[in-house]
């Protein structure tokens, strides 16, 4: 695939990168080092601190299953990062160990240049919360102040009260904070569950899978929540639509798509959708290139 | 009422008194250890964790029958056996979730049959009917400073650690990003419920427990609006099943802990019942 993919990665780079990409993602260097073997040790452009997240051979397995092997890849500041994958490709997982859940069997994933759990402020995380139990009586007020959780630390009444004004209308929840968290759609609750991450100003958010089951109306919505966070904050969102990822996304990251390299992370080329209707999307898309893949430095002409 | 009343004050059934007492201290930790097994949704943890502590009564009492010193009593048998479930069963559920409710089983009814089992083998009296049922107004002096003493630690960490609680009982992940150790929260509760749960059976018995555990907190979930409501809710509905109860059984002459389970029985299925109704009529006025 090298020459199709080099081929394409230029021409990607010369002609038809999506206007969105163009800032921060930069165009993309041609090299020969698009292919990479996946046992030789990978070298990362970056040290840890100069870049968001930084990963480094990483290794995770669940008792029976490997999930990952060899991953190496970094995000820089401001990035917003789409993270495709199948599901059950290890999309969560990767997020879960980029949040500091999980710990990884082996390599090391560095978050502003600390382990994770070290960095629990800069970190705002909006998980599925798929086990949501609509019988638990909280309000949303409620639900966004646990981002002012650090540790056992005591949390008073009032503690942040600005902080968490300041999410509520990042979020565009504003108007619901006495409501009933169940009482909710599902685009509100995804909302709110932005704005309890967005407490405390965090430098990375992560998102898993916030716009599954989503119609497009309130996908929009969610996105233009996104849009006014992207730029000051770095971004990683997964979503499970990977044939075409919102406009504002600068980098694509595809969890297990190669079938030689199924417990794999790749950087895949983005190109202009002028045909993807935005209506089905709730938003701009850009396709994501599966066939091309760009090398691990691609997105850093102009960084340090 | 009257009567009850007179038995209250009549210094001669001191017994009155105390059932009364500790119902009202049991009433604080059935209102805030069930909301948050209610919303944890572990009532089945909890009510494996009550029925193998008829196992450690069991083996207590045929020791003690077999001359075991002093300080084997049923109520260190009862401990020892719910802090041993609660780890098994933290350790499997942390482990290993799918294998959770298998072995929430296996306990349950390997503890009461192994307390069943050695209770025929002691020598002597004892019946595993007292000690599933209970009887309130056998409660002693002792159990009350025991169960005072639960009952105000339990007051003092949820009131110092509410958020932590209520971070980690609805959003686990959120909550261990934030740095909230949610696996010792877990542990935590788990161990104070079984402490809890020893304590409270000498005088409710083992079925009352799981049932006081669930029901209140289970009819103040249907109008809280949050856990801190539901704790105070769950609180204020245990207590007036506990003492209607204890006044409706002195009055008919019936056993006290199976009326104050029936009261708090009645109530949760009218309220299940009511919302059922609420709920369908809202459906179809949207229609």
């Amino acid at each position: 695939m090298s020459d199709i993919t080099r081929g394409g990665a230029a021409r990607l780079a010369s002609t038809s990168r999506p206007a969105a990409a163009v800032g921060t993602t930069t165009a993309v260097r041609t090299t020969t080092a698009a292919v990479r073997a996946h046992s030789e040790e990978q070298h990362l452009p970056h040290s840890p601190e100069h870049v968001a997240i930084w990963c480094k051979d990483l290794a995770f397995r669940y008792r029976e299953a490997q999930v990952f092997d060899h991953v190496s890849f970094h995000v820089h500041h401001g990035e917003f990062v789409a993270l495709t994958g199948k599901n059950g490709a290890g999309k969560s997982t990767l997020l879960k160990l980029i949040v500091g859940i999980l710990e990884p069997a082996s390599g090391e994933v560095l978050v502003f240049g600390a382990p994770p759990k070290k960095q629990t402020e800069s970190i705002g995380y909006v998980p599925q919360h798929a086990g949501f139990d609509p019988a638990f009586p909280i309000a949303v007020k409620e639900v966004v102040g646990m981002g002012r959780l650090s540790g056992l630390a005591r949390v008073l009444r009032g503690q942040k009260q600005e902080e968490i004004d300041w999410a509520l209308e990042q979020a565009e929840v504003n108007d619901l904070r006495e409501r009933r968290f169940s009482a909710l759609s599902g685009g509100q609750r995804r909302r709110v569950l932005v704005a309890r991450a967005l407490v405390g100003h965090p430098k990375l958010l992560v998102l898993d899978e916030p716009t599954a089951n989503m119609d497009a109306a309130s996908e929009k919505k969610f996105y233009d929540v996104l849009a006014r966070v992207k730029g000051n904050t770095t971004v990683l969102v997964a979503t499970h639509d990977s044939d075409f990822v919102s406009a504002l996304a600068d980098t694509v990251l595809c969890v297990g798509q190669d079938v030689e390299h199924p417990h794999s992370v790749h950087r895949h080329a983005l190109e202009q959708a002028d045909h993807a209707p935005e209506e089905l999307y709730g938003g701009k898309v850009v396709r994501v290139r599966h066939d091309i893949e760009l090398p691990d430095n691609a997105c850093c002409e102009g960084k340090d | 009422m009257n009567g009850f009343l007179q038995a209250l004050a009549n210094p001669s059934v001191p017994f009155v008194r105390n059932a009364l007492i500790g119902s009202v201290l049991a009433a604080f930790l059935f209102g805030i250890l069930g909301s948050l097994v209610t919303v944890r949704r572990i009532a089945g943890l909890a009510g494996a964790i009550s029925h193998t502590v008829l196992g450690g009564i069991g083996l207590a009492l045929f020791l003690a029958a077999k001359g075991a010193p002093k300080w084997v009593t049923p109520m260190l048998g009862a401990l020892v056996f719910a802090v041993l479930a609660a780890l098994t069963i933290s350790a499997v559920s942390l482990k290993a979730k799918q294998r959770e409710d298998t072995v929430i089983n296996a306990l349950w009814a390997i503890g009461m049959s192994l307390g069943i089992v050695f209770m025929a083998k002691t020598p002597g009296y004892a019946d595993p009917m007292s000690y599933l049922f209970g009887n309130i107004l056998l409660v002693t002096s002792a159990d009350l400073y025991l169960l005072a003493a639960l009952t105000l630690s339990v007051l003092v960490l949820v009131w110092r650690y509410y958020r932590h609680l209520e971070a980690a009982s609805f959003d686990e992940e959120f909550a261990a990003t934030k740095g909230v150790p949610v696996t010792a929260i877990y542990l935590a509760l788990l161990l104070v419920i079984a402490v809890a749960i020893v304590l409270l059976q000498t005088f409710v018995g083992i079925v009352m427990v799981i049932a006081m555990l669930t029901l209140p907190a289970g009819t103040a979930g249907y109008f809280s609006r949050n856990l801190a409501g539901m704790m105070v809710n769950a609180t204020i509905l245990s207590l007036i099943f506990s003492v209607s109860g204890l006044v409706v059984s002195w009055h008919f002459d019936l056993p006290a802990g199976a009326v104050i389970v029936l009261l708090a029985g009645a109530v949760f299925i009218a309220f299940a019942a009511g919302k059922l109704v609420a709920g369908k009529r809202l459906t179809r006025s949207r229609l």
